[in-house]
């Protein structure tokens, strides 16, 4: 695994949308890196034979029935929204999307 | 905006100089009756934000549960497509940030699809056929919808704010995604509307999904790139967006090759973007621009645990699969006999399985062709409705040839019939009573106006006696014009041939 490096943490910020002073790029560099290192160390307990897990339980197909259930309201789904209007959430224009 | 300003070579120029390389993903709604991951209803066109769960919105604290017969319906769609099928697969977070999610990530799947390494044989009008091989099929979730207001034209662009309807967000979705297909020529855009073609078919076939392009059940990105002649590297390609009807994925993809050639003759790098598809002006413009490394983020769901299949419930899906569209066509052309130009009009005009009810309900398949791409046809054409949707069942065409079959009615008064029975005046039996529509069987009348046509035609009439029996048409039609057409053809050439003393 490749350090983590002041770059890196500044392309994640931006990613995440998170705005973040030189001050903090530095300071979370140095405990970003800290964390990596911890889980590095399961790469050198865990061996070639044991593949990546997602899940710590041992589950699969856990699957629901194709049955409709309750639902919200149109009132209740809006009453979160910062803004709404004609039944929809309503949002500042985004251009840099599809 | 405006659209359509680029340079274009001709598309005949473009094949001389380039060989284009394709590549599609289409995204199929799957018709459940839930959402993907929550029990809201999948159903379009409710008041907005209504088929909603807390899970949809995002809300904290919220666990998504996969909806089986999606599975089922992926893994049937993978089958279908001749692929693998995974042992186990995972959903995974892509992340990005668009009002469109309110999640801020769309779960998907990323390095192992439920589906994988598949083919299909798209067979082009004149009976060509191109393999396109398939990379992938993976499970996903649809995007809520967005209304871009303010703007003067209604898209993004110069728009004060969008409005949000989450009813579509976490619809099931496919996503198939074919490996680049090489080698189409000049058949490219062709080769284009057919697959979508096919796809839509197939999944509509397996009863999967509704596949109505218009209400965006299935969905196509179309990817163009063009390499020189001889040249085995690909060149750069462009992802139009949203190609929605079969015309125009043609088309597109047609505008985007001529496009690509005239930036590429002018020696500037074609560059790699998404291309937003218009309607209007049959052309593209600039979308954003997008490179291999878009940076999603993607890593494993972790509220959803692994889809694990095994050779049992594969199997036993196989088998439940129907007949595929293809095969089904070359089975009923072998069994009914059809040319191949007949078939093909058959099948563009969506009455091949009418005529397939039909002829199980007892028609003969040129009987059957006959009522579906002639009467019912045009009248479908007037309604402007599909010929299967204008309320013609096979057991009414069944009653309508028997009549004929019988002598009853002839074909000229089964039109009046069919049209008394879509009035609503009742059955095919009742509305020749009702109308008095029964063919004039009595022969004494028939034989009043045979008199009277061979006296209006003389000439006609000598030319019969003298042996040109073929003449006799003229006579016929004279009769079935007197008769308002309520007479047995057949019979009244018999007749007239009888009265003229010359051997039929």
């Amino acid at each position: 695994m490749a350090e983590l490096n002041r770059d890196d943490v500044a392309h994640l910020a931006r990613l995440a949308h998170i705005d973040m002073t030189d001050d903090e790029l530095d300071r979370m560099a140095g405990e970003l890196a800290v964390i990596v290192d911890s889980v590095r160390s399961i790469s050198e307990v865990a061996g070639d034979d044991v593949p990546a897990t997602s899940h710590p339980i041992p589950l699969s197909n856990v699957f629901r029935e194709d049955v409709v259930g309750t639902t919200l309201t149109n009132e209740e789904a809006l009453l979160g929204a910062p803004d709404n209007a004609d039944g929809r959430f309503r949002v500042p224009a985004i251009l840099d999307g599809e | 905006m405006t659209a359509g300003t680029d340079e274009v070579l001709s598309f005949d120029e473009a094949m001389e100089k380039y060989d284009p390389v394709l590549g599609f993903e289409v995204h199929v709604e799957l018709n459940t009756r839930t959402k993907m991951f929550s029990s809201a209803p999948n159903a379009f066109g409710d008041v907005p934000n209504t088929n909603v769960t807390p899970v949809d919105l995002g809300l904290p604290g919220v666990l998504p549960v996969v909806n089986g017969v999606a599975v089922e319906s992926a893994i049937k769609i993978g089958l279908a497509l001749n692929c693998s099928i995974a042992e186990k697969c995972y959903f995974a977070r892509k992340n990005y940030f668009y009002p469109d999610t309110p999640k801020n990530f769309q779960t998907s799947q990323f390095e192992d699809p439920i589906a994988y390494d598949g083919s299909i044989d798209i067979e082009l009008a004149d009976g060509t056929v191109f393999t396109v091989e398939i990379e992938r099929a993976h499970m996903e979730e649809d995007a809520g919808k967005l209304t871009h207001m303010g703007g003067s034209t209604g898209r993004i662009q110069g728009a004060e704010y969008s409005l949000v309807d989450y009813n579509r967000a976490g619809v099931p979705l496919i996503e198939i995604v074919t490996k680049p297909i090489e080698g189409a020529g000049a058949r490219a855009p062709e080769l284009a509307k057919a697959y979508v073609a096919a796809i839509r078919e197939i999944v509509k076939n397996l009863g999967v999904s509704d596949a109505r392009m218009e209400r965006g059940n299935v969905r196509c990105d179309a990817n163009v790139s063009l390499r020189p002649h001889g040249r085995e590297q690909f060149g750069t390609r462009t992802e139009t967006k949203n190609v929605n009807s079969l015309r125009a994925v043609e088309h597109a993809v047609r505008y985007e090759i001529q496009r690509h050639a005239a930036v590429l003759d002018s020696g500037t790098p074609i560059l790699q973007e998404t291309r937003h598809w218009h309607e209007d002006t049959r052309s593209t413009t600039s979308g954003r621009p997008k490179s291999d490394a878009d940076d999603y983020r993607y890593f494993p769901e972790p509220d959803l645990v692994p889809v694990v299949t095994d050779e049992a419930w594969i199997e036993a899906l196989r088998a439940s699969l129907p007949e595929p569209p293809a095969e089904r066509r070359k089975r009923l052309q072998a069994d009914w006999g059809y040319s191949d130009a007949e078939f093909r009009d058959v099948v563009n005009a969506g009455v091949m399985t009418s005529i397939e009810d039909t002829v199980a309900a007892g028609v003969g398949a040129v009987a059957a062709r006959k009522w579906w791409m002639g009467e019912i046809s045009r009248r479908a054409k007037l309604a402007d409705v599909e010929p299967s949707e204008l309320g013609v069942t096979p057991e009414l065409v069944v009653e309508l040839q028997g009549l004929i079959d019988s002598g009853k009615i002839n074909d000229k008064l089964s039109r009046d019939v069919l049209d008394g029975v879509l009035a609503g005046e009742g059955t095919p039996a009742e509305v020749v009573e009702q109308r008095g529509l029964a063919v004039v069987s009595d022969d004494g009348p028939l034989l009043d106006a045979i008199d009277g046509a061979l006296a209006a035609q003389p000439d006609v009439a000598d030319k019969i006696r003298g042996g040109k029996i073929q003449a006799v048409g003229a006579i016929v039609g004279g009769v079935m014009k007197a008769t308002r057409g309520q007479a047995d053809a057949g019979r009244v050439r018999e007749l007239i041939l009888q009265r003229l003393g010359v051997e039929g």
